[in-house]
């Protein structure tokens, strides 16, 4: 069984759902992708297929992946990315996976990676509540104590301080396929997704849902 | 992008803020279903595609009552114009502060009815009645109370 593909986010909206309730959802455009290469345990040690997803120039490609790339025989893809298969899986090279893998009401798993925020404070970090904005508190937005003086003489290790937030891998468990549209290769899960807009993310069933239900 | 276009509704009588509208809500309790209306002044749309919504407001028992309703939302049954609104703005939130005589909305004249346009004055609009399975939790809509 197919378990997964690569898409692209597109954002957020609303749908109602068959009881009128408001579901907030993103659409995600999920495949197609081809198999460009098939791994097997033979000769790799591990069963997988390689993945390639969204079209790219062939002339802004180097000539060892072109070569790598004409094996699937669809052209070159933009991101390429490996899926654990079972040793028997009917998957070739040159096959196309498409979003139809998944059912409504299915759980799927969804990586991404999400939006550089560079170097930050502690408040969106971490949350902290920071000072007064007024009234002379001098106290805004920095941490507070660190810890304490004479003992220990030293901050502990995971301190939760200022640094670099975001632009990180990030996979958001068990949301639910609101709907799929398998003409237009959409695919509507239910809740947020890291990453921007147009950002690449990978989609697969949730693996801590037993078969997907 | 634009996938949810078919979840928008046309069906529904064109109205505006300052308007005096009763929407008919499809209300489930347990297995029946019945439909209420919730009938007051239009104070303001949030237009956002399929997310706008727009609050009524009514007075009732000397408490204001508003509620915010999705305008796409398939729970609504039907929404009838009773009253057009002269009103020089969209949203109408000074009728929170002001009460009795001062919140009083001017009746449209019907000046498009001069030019030979006519007014929508009564929404007919049809639902195709689909028996919604399993139960719990209308809509989610938001009553707010306000002290007057």
């Amino acid at each position: 069984m197919t378990t997964g593909l690569l898409g692209k986010k597109l954002g957020m909206t609303q749908v109602f759902d068959t009881q009128g309730r408001v579901v907030p959802v993103t659409v995600i455009e999920a495949g197609p992708c081809t198999v460009v290469q098939r791994k097997k345990v033979q000769s790799d040690g591990y069963d997988a297929v390689q993945l390639g997803f969204g079209a790219k120039k062939s002339q802004r490609v180097n000539k060892p992946m072109l070569g790598h790339f004409q094996h699937a025989g669809k052209g070159a893809f933009g991101a390429l990315r490996e899926l654990r298969v079972d040793t028997d899986s009917s998957l070739e090279v040159g096959q196309e996976i498409r979003v139809d893998i998944f059912r409504e009401g299915d759980f799927v798993d969804v990586t991404g990676q999400t939006k550089g925020r560079g170097f930050a404070g502690v408040v969106k970090r971490w949350g902290f509540k920071g000072g007064p904005g007024s009234h002379g508190s001098m106290h805004h937005r920095a941490p507070g104590s660190i810890g304490g003086s004479s003992w220990p003489s030293r901050v502990f290790k995971n301190m939760k301080m200022g640094g670099h937030y975001g632009n990180e891998r990030v996979t958001v468990l068990n949301l639910r396929v609101v709907a799929i549209q398998p003409e237009k290769n959409l695919l509507l899960v239910r809740g947020a997704v890291p990453g921007a807009k147009n950002g690449l993310v990978f989609v697969r069933r949730a693996i801590k849902k037993g078969n997907g239900q | 992008m634009e996938l949810t276009k078919s979840q928008l509704r046309s069906d529904l009588p064109a109205f505006k803020a300052g308007d005096t509208v009763r929407v008919f809500l499809r209300i489930r309790e347990g297995e029946k279903e019945r439909v209420q209306y919730f009938e007051g002044i239009v104070i303001g749309f949030h237009r956002n595609g399929p997310s706008s919504t727009f609050k009524v407001r009514k007075e009732s028992y000397g408490v204001g009552v508003e509620r915010t309703f999705p305008l796409h939302s398939p729970l609504i049954e039907n929404i009838v114009v009773k009253k057009r609104g002269d009103v020089r703005r969209a949203k109408l939130f000074f009728l929170r502060k002001v009460s009795g005589k001062k919140a009083r909305i001017r009746e449209k004249k019907d000046w498009l009815g001069k030019k030979g346009i006519s007014v929508p004055v009564e929404g007919t609009a049809e639902i195709p009645e689909e028996v919604v399975a399993g139960a719990e939790e209308p809509a989610q809509t938001e009553v707010t109370e306000t002290k007057e």
